[in-house]
């Protein structure tokens, strides 16, 4: 669901993060309009209103894991994290976590990729967030959920700064809830 | 300089908790200095750039190569992210050799800007990494001999 839909609508800072967001045309592949943040993370009052609209949402639910998908969901999980009190845990690619892990693969476009997290990080029974920068499919959202579902935590929502058409609609993913700051801009808009 | 070394009380809570994997090779740090970075920058009202392996960032980027062990490996920054005098600080999540460091600065000055002092959590003394950062300061929590 969209946050505009959830009780911030007209909140001028949605509209800031969005107009902070730059569009990249034919990345990485042509016909891609990439959704870049990083122009948001430039913005320091933008990022900040950010990080409190998630912040503001979770600090009352009783949720003590935030994990963070790689790479850009590190951008934002860790101040989520620090500032509800929080663990962060890292879901990364394949070989990158150097202790124990378990992983999940997911199914691309042209082909599959993998998801890993720490054996141990996670305990039975934790309240968790997902957080990533982006969600289109919802296919790497997807084997987040499943990697924190096999260690027995309970994934309250799933929380993405931009949805893509393929997400809009989608309230859920695999039965969890989906919150979603804004959508892409128009084209028009990129430079 | 190390916070260590200052005997801050915080500093014992954060060495204990980190694990040291024995034998694991070091694959590129780009993505754990962003765990570490954001947070510091909201905190101070700052920017955060990312700066990352190659191919990673959608816009004109440019870039810094810098030796490995065995090879070459690259940073990249995008164009127009920091402007001409800026005062900067580079944060990653551990210092070795002070390759990839060394890079990180070279792309900030190259567009003009101040580096400060470089960041990281954990030190690897006997790497000398320190030494490789043209004078700049580096500060640290922890170290590892």
């Amino acid at each position: 669901m969209f946050a505009a839909e959830n009780g911030l609508r007209g909140d001028p800072r949605l509209q800031a993060i969005s107009e902070a967001i730059r569009v990249v045309p034919h990345f990485p592949k042509p016909g891609i309009m990439f959704q870049d943040i990083t122009t948001l993370l430039l913005d320091p009052k933008a990022f900040k209103d950010t990080v409190d609209i998630f912040v503001d949402r979770y600090r009352d639910m009783g949720i003590s894991v935030v994990a963070g998908v790689e790479a850009r969901g590190f951008m934002f999980g860790p101040s989520i994290a620090l500032a509800i009190g929080a663990k962060f845990v890292p879901l990364r690619k394949p070989r990158k976590l150097p202790g124990e892990v378990i992983s999940e693969a997911y199914v691309l476009e042209y082909g599959t990729d993998c998801l890993e997290m720490h054996v141990g990080a996670v305990q039975p029974g934790e309240r968790s967030l997902i957080i990533d920068d982006l969600v289109a499919t919802g296919g790497t959202l997807s084997a987040a959920i499943r990697l924190l579902e096999r260690v027995g935590a309970e994934v309250v929502e799933c929380a993405c700064v931009v949805g893509l058409p393929e997400a809009k609609g989608q309230r859920r993913l695999n039965g969890t809830p989906l919150y979603i700051l804004v959508e892409p801009r128009e084209i028009e808009n990129c430079y | 300089m190390s916070a260590c070394r200052d005997e801050d009380p915080r500093i014992h809570g954060i060495k204990t908790k980190i694990r040291v994997v024995p034998n694991f090779p070091k694959p590129g740090v780009e993505a754990r200095g962003f765990i570490f970075g954001p947070p510091i920058a909201l905190a101070i009202g700052a920017k955060f750039v990312p700066l990352r392996k190659p191919r990673k960032l959608p816009g004109q980027v440019i870039s810094e190569e810098y030796i490995l062990e065995y090879g070459r490996d690259c940073l990249e920054m995008h164009v127009g992210a920091v402007e001409p005098g800026e005062r900067a600080l580079v944060v990653d999540d551990l210092i070795a050799t002070g390759g990839t460091l060394c890079a990180a600065m070279n792309l900030l000055e190259c567009v003009g800007a101040e580096v400060v002092e470089c960041a990281c959590l954990i030190e690897l003394p006997e790497l000398k990494g320190r030494g490789r950062l043209k004078g700049k300061p580096l500060y640290v929590l922890v170290e590892y001999q």
